[in-house]
């Protein structure tokens, strides 16, 4: 089975580390010397060990007593194999928690059964769809404080679905735990009659998650492979992985910025010819002309729809920088292996996540979201992001510090 | 149709050596004999052959290493056809006129950076590839695929940049380098699953054989050149085997028949003592000793 890469999100203290911890817990993934560990840290009284504080990282968080960086954490069953993208959940940290959900196929979303939906859990369905994540589990978690009534949790559950016209997800379950006690996280509680459904850990090991197979073919060189040995002298092979589609030996296709035709004659993949390669694969491509190619450029199919070849780029951008965006300033910007020079030439409007309404803006400072139109030195071959992830997104480098100070997602006007 | 979880690690992995060997002008892959980077090499393979590796493999040796690891490590470079470059922990010691961890369990492992970092200078590595993985520990769960380090080496956990989606970026200042980690997100179980998979060689030290040990705090270490037996401590012949190849003076062997990868499999399986916990005699010292390594340009 495949992996699943998930992120939870919630507001703090509603339970994010302690579901993390009980899944690592129950499913054997905490070691007996860390479990010593983490005996030891444990403050709360009558408590034997706070699960929370395995998710725990870095001893600067610690102190702080909160999470402030996205931390990787793994655990197996016997069905599947699961990475958690572990992101703190406050305004502050909304880069933390798309550089998290950047990574992942499923988001769990927690909420407070007392409190119910919040503010931030509008902010995080709202950010895990604009991301591109499809699946969603909605916990309703803390259901034992409030004596495992059904009504509460109906009533979460209507108000949650009421968010639903603007988010994009494809496939939602719902359920009631508690993450403290156990109750429908890795067995089914006797507590909730009333819930019919499996308990989160069946739902994660049984989730979906499919690769879009009936996407056109992009793919670009992230390497070139030239032996310098005699023997290989005519070698020349396209290394990289296929970003979307499928691609066979006899394929016509164009290549490079020249969009030259040509014809795959021979494709490579873990040191052994195939006939044809998918969506994931790392693969070493001939082609029958001689061609010169380098990094960044990109390979499409001649049946198939092409990319939008384009000096000038509309995009949602997330910041990350400490310092606001800057106007005609340069930037680089990294379309997977090609990297172009940018200029920002537009702020458009800026994204209240909160509420998934927009509204004017001059600046975008940390943590903003908010529409953008760059120019750049050179064209780029790019999708929009809702059509075609893979090929529709890119960083945004600062040019002085070579810092990461923006992801973007394209949405241009075809 | 779905890709196995093992698959999709190794695609990851391939596709991060070949972004480094495109990113970088003078990257290095870091050797240590141990498992993980022999992976590492059979990794490379996949993702370079039938050209050669775009970067010489370097084996920062402590001068305290089994000879079982040293000859494996000849073998196996000698296999493969690449350069390898040894970077002298001793000659370090010399030079800088340092002194290892004192006591009976000497540990050179906080010295490794001193000849890494030199040897990083003197061959102007930008990017130095290593086989650490998220679930080793603690302080590396959150660290990036490309993690930027400054000239002292040093990390700080505070002004990593965001890695979103797998757009890694490898643009650096002089003076500074990467670490990339290209399994970073296998566990040891998927690492030995890997090898069984592809029935990758290892060295016989990773497979149960009898050793002579003396017991120490409950645990196993093999008498050697360095560690000898107390007056009236009883050296025992004993099954064993290890699960990680650090150094003879500090490497706890762990008593165990398992002879072939599928008991070793199992064994991991159902130990469910974590890899440093078992067989660091050096790593203890503080929860934190990881993190503090981190940030003085350890791996
Ligand atoms: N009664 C009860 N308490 C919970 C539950 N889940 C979490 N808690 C408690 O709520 C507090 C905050 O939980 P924590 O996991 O640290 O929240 P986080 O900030 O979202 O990571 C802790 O004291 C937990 O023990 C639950 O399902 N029931």
């Amino acid at each position: 089975m495949n992996t699943l890469k998930f992120i939870t999100s919630g507001n703090v203290d509603d339970g994010k580390s302690t579901l993390i911890g009980r899944l690592l817990y129950d499913s054997d993934s905490i070691h007996t010397d860390q479990l010593g560990v983490l005996k030891k840290q444990t403050k709360v009284e009558g408590v034997d060990i706070d699960l929370s504080l395995i998710t725990d990282g870095l001893r600067a968080e610690r102190e702080q007593g909160i999470t402030i960086d996205v931390a990787y954490k793994y655990f197996s069953t016997k069905k599947r194999k699961f990475i958690i993208a572990d992101a703190p959940g406050h305004e502050q940290y909304t880069r933390n928690m798309i550089t998290g959900a950047s990574t992942v196929d499923l988001i769990i979303l927690l909420i407070d059964a007392r409190t119910g939906i919040t503010t931030q859990t509008k902010r995080h369905s709202n950010i895990a769809s604009l991301m591109g994540i499809k699946n969603a589990i909605v916990a309703v978690n803390k259901i034992d404080l409030v004596n495992y009534s059904e009504d509460r949790y109906n009533e979460i559950i209507n108000e949650f679905q009421s968010l639903l016209p603007n988010l994009n997800f494809t496939t939602i379950n719902y359920l009631p735990i508690s993450a403290f006690i156990g109750d429908n996280v890795v067995s089914k509680s006797d507590k909730t009659p009333w819930y019919q459904g499996p308990p989160i850990l069946e739902l994660l090991e049984n989730a979906e998650i499919n690769e879009p197979i009936d996407q056109p073919l992009r793919f670009q060189v992230q390497y070139v492979i030239r032996p310098k040995e005699d023997t290989l002298h005519d070698y020349r092979g396209f290394a990289g992985r296929i970003l979307s589609g499928t691609i066979s030996v006899n394929d016509a296709v164009i290549v490079g910025p020249q969009k030259i035709s040509t014809t795959v004659i021979k494709i490579e993949q873990n040191r052994v010819e195939v006939n044809t390669a998918t969506v994931g694969d790392n693969v070493i491509l001939h082609i029958a002309d001689d061609v010169d190619l380098s990094r960044g450029d990109h390979f499409s199919k001649v049946e198939d729809v092409q990319p939008l070849e384009t000096k000038e780029v509309n995009a949602m951008i997330s910041w990350f920088d400490d310092n606001p965006i800057l106007l005609n300033k340069t930037y680089l910007v990294q379309h997977q292996h090609k990297t172009v020079r940018a200029k920002i030439a537009e702020i458009g409007r800026k994204w209240d996540i909160n509420n998934w309404t927009f509204e004017e803006t001059t600046d975008i400072k940390l943590n903003d979201i908010a529409q953008i139109k760059l120019r750049l030195n050179n064209a780029l071959f790019i999708d929009n992001f809702e059509e075609n992830a893979s090929n529709g997104k890119a960083i945004l480098i600062d040019e002085n510090t070579y810092n990461t100070v923006g992801a973007l997602l394209f949405k241009n006007e075809n | 149709m779905s890709k196995d979880y093992l698959d999709q690690l190794e695609d990851e992995a391939i596709y991060i050596l070949r972004e480094t060997a495109a990113q970088f002008e003078r990257p290095v892959l870091l050797f240590s004999g141990g498992k993980d980077s022999i992976v590492l090499i059979y990794l490379a393979l996949k993702a370079f052959r039938p050209g050669r590796f775009p970067f010489p493999l370097m084996h920062v040796d402590t001068g305290h290493n089994f000879p079982e690891a040293i000859a494996f490590r000849d073998y196996l470079v000698d296999q493969v056809g690449e350069k390898l470059i040894v970077a002298s922990v001793e000659d370090a010691m010399q030079k800088y006129n340092l002194k290892e961890t004192p006591g009976r369990f000497p540990s050179r492992n906080a010295l490794q950076t001193y000849a890494l970092l030199d040897a990083i200078e003197k061959n102007e590595f930008d990017a130095c590839i290593g086989g650490a993985r998220r679930d080793e520990e603690k302080a590396r769960a959150k660290e990036r695929i490309f993690s930027v380090r400054d000239d002292f080496g040093q990390w700080d956990p505070k002004l990593q940049r965001p890695e979103l989606w797998n757009i890694l970026n490898g643009k650096i200042h002089k003076g500074q380098n990467v670490r990339v980690f290209p399994i970073s997100n296998w566990t040891e179980l998927d690492v030995w699953n890997y090898i069984k998979k592809h029935n990758i060689e290892l060295p016989n030290l990773y497979f149960s054989h009898e050793r002579e040990c003396i017991e120490f705090n409950d645990k196993l270490v093999a008498t050697s050149a360095f560690i000898q037996p107390k007056e009236g401590e009883k050296v025992i012949k004993a099954q064993v085997r290890y699960r990680t190849v650090g150094d003879m003076t500090c490497t706890a062997a762990v008593p165990s028949t398992s002879s072939t990868l599928d008991e070793i499999i199992e064994d991991i399986i159902y130990t469910k003592i974590s890899e440093r916990g078992q067989t660091r005699l050096d790593d203890q010292v503080s929860e934190a000793a990881m993190e503090d390594r981190k940030k003085q340009g350890y791996f």
